[in-house]
């Protein structure tokens, strides 16, 4: 069964095929999973206090930390089931239809690589800001990290993984370092959350504050669903996605309570509002040296890992695409040696770097915000209709989520309140966005759909749903 | 030091994606486009569910 073929590249492929490989466990899909994620709590929750005031950010941390709760539960169930590549793309396309997979496949790629291109963007900001030095632009900072990163991608995902589990460590560490360094327990000290958070100044524009407040809290967590992109290679997809995913929102939704309650004790909420880098602010306002460096490279390594997590998720929505004729089957190609979807990788290299060094920080984080809150809708969909489909023991779940529908309703009402602050803020970018999908699916059904073998795109082996 | 690590910076890059695109087209050149494109959803779970509850 097994024929060795030995080349050039000194491999073994197994009978005539080649496949992504299976090595990654728990800890692999948590170090994806928090890895996209925890840059989020180095920047950009922190512009919710700009919206709403200090505890307009601390009341969409609970609120959004309920949305991604209801993400990850709902994902942990239907990916448990449905483990392939593609992660989402794949949900949509057994249990929605094709038309769905395609532009859930679109709002992952958007997600993730508009994401890669503001981690890039914001480690070259943090060292020019750093180094303080004339004439140092961002730019070769920019490239090495898109670069770099796509070349780890490029040799396999273990490494990849595992790298990205030793740097998302340290940076987390850095946050708990960091809290308990300023003495949480005792006001006063170094902490001055009753000064700076008064019943004057929590909530300055009202409620209406806290729901504009809403576009910037999903960067609290946004990206923790990507783990279901390594769906085809953990070695125990049951296991592994619904552990990881729910072990990764737990460590989350710590990371940014703590992250919060420092950075509010010690910043006024107008400074916290604008400032790029809340978490490395508070270790200079700590005034440690030690804390202050800890942060900087803590930032630096939390938006390594990000952008890492982004290249392979990205790569993978793109090469389940291309394996089934969504898009020209060349991307689904498989490097035989390291047993990555290369081409997708290489493909989407050259889109980062010119979106990062075209685009501002500002434009590529909401394209990012805007694809994922998409997604975020279809999920509370298509949960739905995966129980009425495949209803509780017709087929084998790895995981099965409690309270269903709450998760879903609540995941649906959450994303429409999001979708209300995001067109408060970004109004033109949410019509675009769009009337983009719109146009594409058109593309799509009218064109694109005759090149996909139909039968083959159906590979799960489940019985027929209910009611056919 | 901060310009020096910037034009190293550029450096690591092109040797990267030079060593990709290289990587790349020894691979297509090397091996069939069926045997490179034949990945298929699903195949573990053909072979492992029955689905018997």
């Amino acid at each position: 069964m097994t024929a060795a073929v030995e080349t050039g590249l000194t491999t073994t492929i197994h009978g005539d095929r080649v496949s992504l490989l299976r090595v990654l466990g728990p800890a692999h899909v948590w170090a994806l999973g928090v890895g996209i994620v925890l840059v989020g709590e180095f920047t950009g929750w922190n512009f919710s206090a700009d919206k709403g005031g200090a505890l307009a950010a601390l009341i969409v941390c609970w609120i959004v930390g309920l949305l991604y709760t209801s993400v990850a539960m709902i994902d942990s169930e239907v990916t448990s089931t449905v483990a392939a590549a593609g992660g989402q793309y794949a949900q949509a396309k057994h249990i929605v239809g094709p038309l769905m997979a395609f532009n859930v496949a679109l709002f992952l790629v958007f997600a993730y690589t508009m994401l890669e291109v503001s981690d890039a963007i914001l480690l070259g900001d943090t060292i020019v800001a750093k180094a303080g030095v004339e004439g140092l632009t961002h730019n070769s900072f920019i490239a090495a990290t898109i670069v770099v990163l796509a070349w780890l991608n490029y040799r396999g995902v273990l490494m990849t993984l595992n790298v990205n589990f030793v740097i998302t460590a340290i940076a987390y560490v850095s946050i708990v370092i960091l809290f308990f360094s300023v003495s949480p327990w005792t006001q006063g000290a170094v902490l001055k959350l009753n000064e700076l958070v008064t019943p004057g100044n929590a909530l300055p524009y009202g409620w209406i504050g806290v729901i504009a407040a809403f576009q910037f809290g999903i960067w609290y967590y946004l990206g923790i669903e990507g783990t279901t992109q390594a769906a085809e290679e953990v070695r125990s997809p049951a296991r592994s996605l619904p552990y990881g995913t729910m072990a990764g929102m737990i460590t989350l939704l710590i990371a940014a309570a703590m992250t919060w309650y420092v950075c509010a004790s010690m910043m006024p909420w107008e400074y916290l509002g604008i400032t790029y880098y809340p978490l490395w602010d508070a270790g200079k306002l700590s005034g440690s040296p030690l804390l202050e460096n800890l942060l900087f490279i803590a930032t630096l390594l939390s938006a390594l890992a990000s952008a890492n997590g982004c290249i392979n998720d990205a790569a993978r929505a793109w090469f389940s695409l291309g394996r089934d004729r969504y898009l020209p089957s060349w991307f689904s190609a498989v490097h035989p040696k390291y047993r990555t979807p290369y081409r997708s990788i290489l493909f989407l290299l050259p889109i980062a770097l010119a979106f990062a060094f075209i685009a501002d920080l500002n434009q590529a984080i909401t394209f990012s915000i805007l694809s994922g809150v998409l997604q975020y809708t279809f999920m509370s969909i298509n949960i739905m209709m995966f129980r009425k489909k495949w209803p509780l023991g017709s087929i084998r779940r790895g995981y099965t989520h409690p309270f269903h529908p709450l998760p879903a309703i609540v995941l649906f009402c959450l994303c429409m309140v999001t979708f209300f602050a995001i067109f408060l803020g970004f109004g033109s970018q949410l019509i675009a966005m769009t009337v983009f999908y719109f146009l594409i699916s058109l593309w799509f059904h009218f064109y694109r759909y005759k090149f996909v073998r139909r039968g083959d795109q159906f590979s799960m082996p489940w019985p027929k749903p209910q009611g056919y | 030091m901060w310009m020096g690590l910037s034009y190293v910076c550029w450096g690591i890059s092109a040797v990267l994606a030079l060593w990709m695109l290289y990587d790349w087209f020894k691979v297509d050149t090397t091996y069939s486009e069926d045997m490179l494109t034949s990945s298929r959803e699903g195949e573990l779970e053909a072979v492992s569910e029955k689905h018997r509850i």
